[in-house]
């Protein structure tokens, strides 16, 4: 469904990306996990099309999608939760939700994407009058997922969901992302809670300075020695 | 469904009441000509300031070049009115939107370059768009001898009355207060707040931008027009950055994202204006400037939010803001 090919982005001089690849097929969890600064964040950023790519090709369903404008990206079914969550802490809950839509014209659907987000957090609803910035950390979260859910997105980027939660939240945040891709969307989730991404992705990419130095099937990572020792806090 | 229209009934009548209050003071001479002359401009003042309103105020974009686009739309009105006044009340409206799309014209076409700019840049590039329409009226007469450059222009129908400009702001206060509330609105709002979250959601942040400055500079061409019909002479000088600042200050200090504080503090702002002179009388009438720079200075420094810092009165926010999320859900 998503392809990058040799993907290279830099920042004025400093290169954050040293030309990586990898794919993401169809109904897959796949992560991308490493250490602060890695090129995570940065790697999604470009899928989104925030950043521009000094070189590689981004491939989604088969068509290149490198140079677009971000909203153009947006509907073409790619959604993205950033990291720190970005919701509009002025707007209440609801508005948040309907801003989610805004690539979107069908009423009634969207009326049905509501009641499937309310019905996934009801958390939501109950609050869904108040302002998002008078949320919690994990109902901020939760908002962020909901409104990129609201575009009904074929893949989703996720990026630290589990940023400054506490572990029951990051635990019932991380199902919510396995039943979410259970219904049928794709996700592309960035980490640095390795345990848990690895725990819940078929598959995984290790990257470390802007280069990718790893990657198989999740389990294997697990199993692997070095990602335990540098990721998983465990002595080799 | 009830409830609605409800509310939309009392906002009538309440404008209604109002009206006929000031019409009543009007004409027993309750107002005075004079004090009449400051509601009026305060009126103008509220039509202007909403425009800046949904630039800076609610989608963020700094522009220090408002009142250049007020200039733009008394000048294109005020000269249109000279040509085809004779038409009455007809060339009257004739009038006002040339004048609103005149400035927003030009509001569209200076925006495409600068509102690729972001916060101080834009600020400054607003600002010299100021300066430009500035020297391009105090040479206007050159090119159009009606227009009358430096010396100012003289002649145009004084056709605007209490009628005209209450009911005319009133139709920019609603006109405002449905766009903001609309999906557009939000999509402003969002930018305002974090314009990464919005391109991220989808929103295509420069035309959105685009629209918002276009939509705002047309409200100053309005004003404009307003302006050229209730003041007999104007000059370049009425639409120099100074003025520019007023409307700034209108918005700052009303608050950010406040439809209500920008009427609210438009209105007080030019009796606030008119009232210091009285107070202060002919010989200190220029300590006014000191005053209100003191006003700003004090409010940034206890109320930065500005005085009504985002909220609205109950009857600016249309239900959908309020309702019940099954409410919401039913649609």
């Amino acid at each position: 469904m998503l392809e990058v090919r040799d993907l290279s982005v830099f920042f004025g001089n400093i290169r954050a990306l040293h030309g990586i690849s990898f794919d993401v097929q169809e109904g897959e969890i796949v992560t991308l996990i490493g250490a602060n600064g890695a090129g995570k964040t940065t790697t999604l950023r470009t899928i989104s099309a925030l950043n521009r790519p000094t070189g590689g090709e981004i491939l989604f369903r088969g068509k290149p999608i490198t140079g677009m404008k971000p909203h153009k990206i947006v509907s073409m079914g790619i959604s993205h939760v950033p990291e720190g969550r970005r919701i509009i802490g002025n707007l209440t809950v609801l508005e948040n939700l309907k801003m989610g839509a805004y690539t979107r014209t069908d009423r009634a659907e969207i009326q049905a994407s509501l009641e499937e987000v309310f019905q996934r957090f009801p958390r939501l609803k109950e609050r869904s009058r108040q302002l998002a910035g008078t949320l919690s950390g994990g109902e901020q979260q939760m908002l962020a997922i909901g409104r990129a859910l609201m575009a009904k997105p074929v893949l989703l980027l996720l990026d630290e969901p589990s940023m400054g939660l506490s572990p029951i939240l990051v635990e019932e945040i991380f199902n919510i992302i396995s039943t979410i891709n259970q219904q049928g969307t794709t996700v592309l989730l960035v980490e640095q809670n390795a345990y848990m991404a690895l725990q819940i992705a078929n598959r995984a990419y290790v990257l470390e300075s802007g280069r990718i130095v790893l990657s198989g099937d999740s389990r294997e990572l697990q199993a692997n020695e070095g990602v335990r020792a540098a990721y998983l806090g465990e002595s080799a | 469904m009830f409830q609605k229209t409800n509310k939309m009934l009392l906002m009538v009548i309440g404008a209604v009441v109002l009206y006929v209050l000031l019409k009543i003071m009007i004409t027993t001479g309750v107002i005075n000509p004079y004090w009449q002359r400051v509601l009026f401009y305060s009126l103008i003042v509220t039509i202007g300031a909403l425009g800046l309103g949904i630039i800076y105020g609610f989608t963020g974009q700094f522009s220090l070049g408002h009142a250049a686009f007020v200039g733009l739309g008394a000048y294109s009105a005020g000269y249109f009115s000279k040509t085809f006044g004779q038409y009455g009340g007809l060339s009257f409206i004739g009038a006002l939107l040339v004048g609103m799309v005149f400035a927003g014209l030009m509001g569209f076409l200076i925006g495409v370059p600068v509102l690729r700019l972001k916060s101080d840049y834009l600020g400054i590039a607003t600002l010299g768009f100021g300066f430009i329409v500035k020297v391009a009226l105090d040479n206007a007469d050159k090119i159009i001898p009606e227009l009358g450059g430096a010396r100012g222009m003289v002649g145009t129908p004084q056709v605007a009355n209490l009628e005209w400009l209450f009911f005319t702001a009133l139709i920019v206060i609603v006109l405002t207060r449905n766009f903001i509330f609309s999906t557009y609105g939000r999509a402003c709002t969002s930018i305002r707040e974090d314009e990464t979250a919005a391109d991220m959601i989808g929103v295509n942040t420069f035309k959105t931008k685009l629209m918002a400055f276009t939509f705002g500079c047309a409200l100053a061409g309005l004003g404009g027009g307003l302006y050229a019909h209730t003041y007999p002479f104007i000059c370049p000088g009425d639409f120099y950055f100074l003025q520019s600042f007023d409307y700034l200050i209108v918005v700052v200090l009303g608050g950010l994202g406040s439809m209500t504080g920008t009427v609210v503090t438009a209105i007080g702002w030019a009796f606030l204006l008119e009232g210091l002179r009285f107070v202060l009388g002919p010989q200190f009438v220029d300590f006014r400037g000191v005053i209100y720079a003191l006003i700003l200075i004090i409010t940034i420094l206890v109320r930065r939010q500005g005085i009504f810092g985002g909220k609205e009165f109950g009857f600016l926010v249309p239900q959908v803001r309020r309702e019940k999320p099954d409410a919401a859900l039913r649609g």
